[in-house]
């Protein structure tokens, strides 16, 4: 039986081309890797190759034809091979490209038919799932955050042998914020690991040691520097799960101090928030406070999914009251309630928590009662927390020390537009670091940064009061 | 969880003993005896794999030639015998093998069924990946194969720390991480050397030098296009072998794994092989002439070469015929499989996109 030749596609896109040249004849000997014809596609002239072995018995389309369908029989080969490309003919319509998934997703929502609440299925869960309660006689410890997240990496390695840290002047430096203070002294430098300076490099070797069954803390001196590793954390942590089909586990930790410091200009603040939180397969945790550090830190680590967990230099020496429990472990996807209020929503995380409830102290003074939402966790968001809320005050601002552009406010605001409109009194404002990189100069820097008395002002607008 | 004994990194790195390291050390060892003393049985089983993929790869772009196929495909075929010369030569419960996005021989060679890589290729439920990777990114956990990267030089860190994760819990494996003369000159290939070289990692980096970077040739991209040496300023010991003979290869492999398994560390392997089809099944091929690809094929062949050694040891064209007829079926089937298996199902969009529920 003959070999039917097809016109081949010689690229992901070409669907015709033109049969430039036949450079076999009929009743030609053909050997496997023989050149059999120039086919000209749109976008270069490609040579066909023969794979079997035979005789080109025959020459079905003649050379000059344009438009030649892929998939059309251009030959015919007499071979001696039993198993033909004839045997897996083409069923009907395989032109048709299999259905991706994009495509699928497309559909549907052409249709109309997809509630928004499925495409993020993870986070829809996240509303069953509480802080645990802390019991009533539990004692406080005042804490720094830095201790916080000394403490919740100390615990995790005793309690699992698999964890280690490592990255630059974590070790004998004791870390460049001292968050790693006394972890080499304890854990010795198998696990609490100095690298060089080569942020791609260690991030690489963090995500493969995760891959490869260890539960990696990799820190980032600043995740400024971490620009240079954000391959490993987006293509190759975030997507492996999926790309295996569940089977590629990629456990690691990304953390270090985000967001603008004091005076170190635009190279070194920025907060990557917005960018990590846009990519499905990671988990983007943002902490105020000591508690929620220690708590989410320690879950971070325990997570079977790659972690983003971002920090902020100027919170680590904050002090705040740590519940002082065996195990304090918080939940992942959990927004908190930091300050009940009945007027309007303050949204924020990280250290524009705290600009937030201070303006909720100057407002107070005003009449304006706000509730005060911390979001920690970025990705997934805990929408429930954020609706439920609007619902209770029909207002609602968001504050974060970041560029507005394509931002966490961005994102809460389509929450607000999508799923909240109709508890709306006024439209959603947005405080946000103004859209410049940040400068150096002191006055400058304080005039690009968001405060305390922008939140209020932008309360008040929500509230259709005067200051 | 057993300590390693051997790594401490951060113990004072100014001190690096005198370990008379030489580039050529292993090369050396190497030079004295390229050839691998393979027996009869291993012969044909060198050959039945190389042939395997070769017909599976074959069989690829046929596919890929009738829509079944979409995407980016990157064939393996002429360089069978650095994949199965260096993982022969691996165990298999304990080392890891990690690579690029040419991916199809790596995973054939250790034996995994084609039926499912196939189907991979397909984009079908019954691939490896359930049809979410595709061609480019595969992996067996079940094997130690960590896949299957998309993205060029990634896989080398990753490999560093797979090797990384060999050390720190003492299982006595190794990481066999390949990249490309392309990949050669991504900067995260060096900080890597650094590291491994820095903490010994138990690793052995294996450059599948075949000419082309995409449509670049090596003499076009690279300042230094000898590959072997660029481990020097990492005092990583280097290896030039011929990537076209598989006994030169696993000969290669023997002495590059006893080096790391001894706890040396890292070493730098360049498999000097050449690649027929073009980068992916995209590629005009105008970068290099029909003669040079020619001379490959008639004359360099690694299936055509250990073709030789099995008849001058006494195996007939008839046996070889037969196994020829075995793999063409196998792989028929493996086609088959992969064109009537059904795509994933809508509700996967959302699978594995997480571990853990929030």
């Amino acid at each position: 039986m003959p070999i039917e030749l097809k016109m081949p596609a010689l690229s992901p896109t070409m669907e015709e081309g033109t049969l430039a040249r036949w450079l076999k004849q009929e009743g030609d000997e053909i050997a496997p890797g023989d050149v059999l014809a120039e086919i000209e596609t749109d976008k270069a002239t490609m040579e066909f190759e023969a794979i079997d072995e035979g005789v080109l018995s025959k020459i079905v389309i003649a050379e000059g034809s344009e438009n030649v369908k892929v998939g059309t029989v251009i030959a015919l080969l007499d071979g001696e091979d039993a198993e033909s490309p004839a045997a897996m003919a083409i069923p009907d319509g395989a032109r048709d490209r299999p259905k991706g998934p994009a495509a699928v997703a497309g559909e549907r929502q052409d249709a109309g038919s997809v509630d928004p609440d499925d495409a993020v299925t993870p986070a829809a869960s996240a509303a069953s799932r509480r802080d645990p309660a802390i019991p009533a006689d539990t004692p406080m410890k005042n804490t720094t955050v830095r201790e916080a997240l000394r403490d919740a990496m100390a615990e995790e390695m005793r309690r699992d042998e698999r964890v280690f840290i490592m990255g630059e002047e974590v070790a004998q430096y004791q870390g460049a914020y001292k968050v790693t203070q006394g972890l080499l002294d304890e854990f010795g430098p198998k696990r609490v690991i100095d690298t060089p300076i080569t942020e791609y490099g260690f991030a690489g070797v963090g995500t493969g040691a995760a891959m490869g069954g260890l539960r990696p803390i990799v820190e980032f001196m600043t995740f400024n520097f971490a620009m240079q590793a954000i391959d490993h954390i987006v293509n190759s942590a975030a997507k492996t799960n999926y790309m295996s089909g569940g089977q590629m586990r990629c456990p690691v930790v990304f953390r270090g101090p985000n967001g603008a410091a004091s005076r170190v200009a635009a190279q070194h603040s920025q907060n990557f928030a917005p960018w990590y939180a846009s990519v499905p397969g990671l988990i983007v945790i943002a902490p105020y406070d000591a508690a929620d550090a220690k708590g989410l830190l320690k879950a971070a680590i325990r997570c079977e999914d790659p972690v983003v967990f971002l920090e902020n230099e100027l919170v680590y020496g904050r002090n705040f009251e740590v519940p002082d429990l065996d195990d304090h472990v918080l939940p992942i996807g959990k927004a908190r309630v930091v300050r009940e209020g009945a007027d309007v929503t303050i949204i924020s995380y990280s250290i524009g928590v705290g600009f937030a409830l201070e303006a909720a102290e100057m407002l107070a003074q005003e009449g304006i009662d706000s509730e005060v939402i911390d979001l920690r966790t970025l990705r997934p968001l805990d929408k429930g927390a954020v609706l439920d809320s609007l619902k209770k005050t029909n207002r609602l601002v968001i504050a974060e020390e970041g560029w507005p552009t394509c931002s966490i406010a961005s994102e809460v605001v389509t929450i607000c537009m999508e799923e909240g409109f109709d508890h709306l009194d006024a439209p959603v404002l947005r405080v946000c670091n103004e859209d410049v990189p940040l400068p150096y100069a002191a006055n400058l820097e304080k005039l690009a940064l968001i405060d305390a008395d922008r939140i209020a002002d932008a309360v008040r607008r929500v509230c259709y009061r005067k200051a | 969880m057993t300590q390693s004994p051997q790594r401490m990194p951060a113990e004072d790195p100014s001190v690096q003993p005198e370990d008379g390291f030489r580039l050529n050390m292993l090369q050396e060892r190497f030079e004295a005896d390229k050839q691998y003393q393979a027996t009869a049985d291993e012969m044909l089983e060198f050959y039945r794999q190389m042939l395997l993929i070769r017909r599976f790869e074959e069989k690829a772009g046929q596919l890929y030639g009738l829509g079944l196929i979409g995407g980016f495909c990157h064939l393996y075929i002429g360089q069978e015998a650095v994949a199965i010369g260096l993982q022969s030569a691996l165990d298999s419960e304990r080392d890891s093998v990690i690579t690029g996005y040419r991916d199809h021989g790596h995973m054939l060679a250790y034996g995994i069924d084609p039926n499912v890589i196939m189907a991979e290729l397909t984009g079908r439920q019954a691939g490896i990946s359930k049809g979410k990777g595709g061609s480019m990114h595969m992996f067996s956990t079940e094997h130690k194969f960590y896949g299957g990267h998309g993205i060029v030089g990634a896989q080398v860190a990753l490999g560093g720390g797979l090797a990384l994760a060999h050390q720190y819990t003492g299982d006595g494996g190794l990481c066999l991480a390949y990249f490309g003369d392309g990949a050669a000159n991504q900067g995260q290939v060096y900080e890597t050397f650094n590291m491994a070289a820095l903490w010994k990692l138990p690793i052995v980096f294996v450059v599948e030098n075949n000419q082309y970077a995409m449509g670049t040739a090596v003499k076009r991209s690279s300042a230094e296009t000898e590959f072997y040496r660029r481990g020097a300023a990492f005092r990583i010991p280097g290896m030039d072998v011929n990537g076209m003979d598989v006994l030169e290869v696993r000969q290669a492999a023997e002495i590059a794994f006893a080096h790391v398994r001894n706890g040396n560390g890292p070493v730098l392997m360049e498999c000097n092989t050449y690649r027929y089809r073009g980068h992916s099944m995209s590629d005009p091929a105008k970068y290099r002439t029909r003669e040079e690809v020619q001379d490959y094929r008639e004359h360099k062949d690694p299936i055509e070469g250990l073709k030789r050694h099995l008849i001058e040891a006494g195996t007939t064209e008839d046996d070889l015929k037969g196994i020829d007829r075995e793999i063409r079926s196998r792989i028929a089937e493996a086609a088959d499989f992969a064109e009537t298996s059904p795509e994933p199902d809508d509700a996967e969009l959302y699978t594995d996109v997480l571990v853990g529920t929030y």
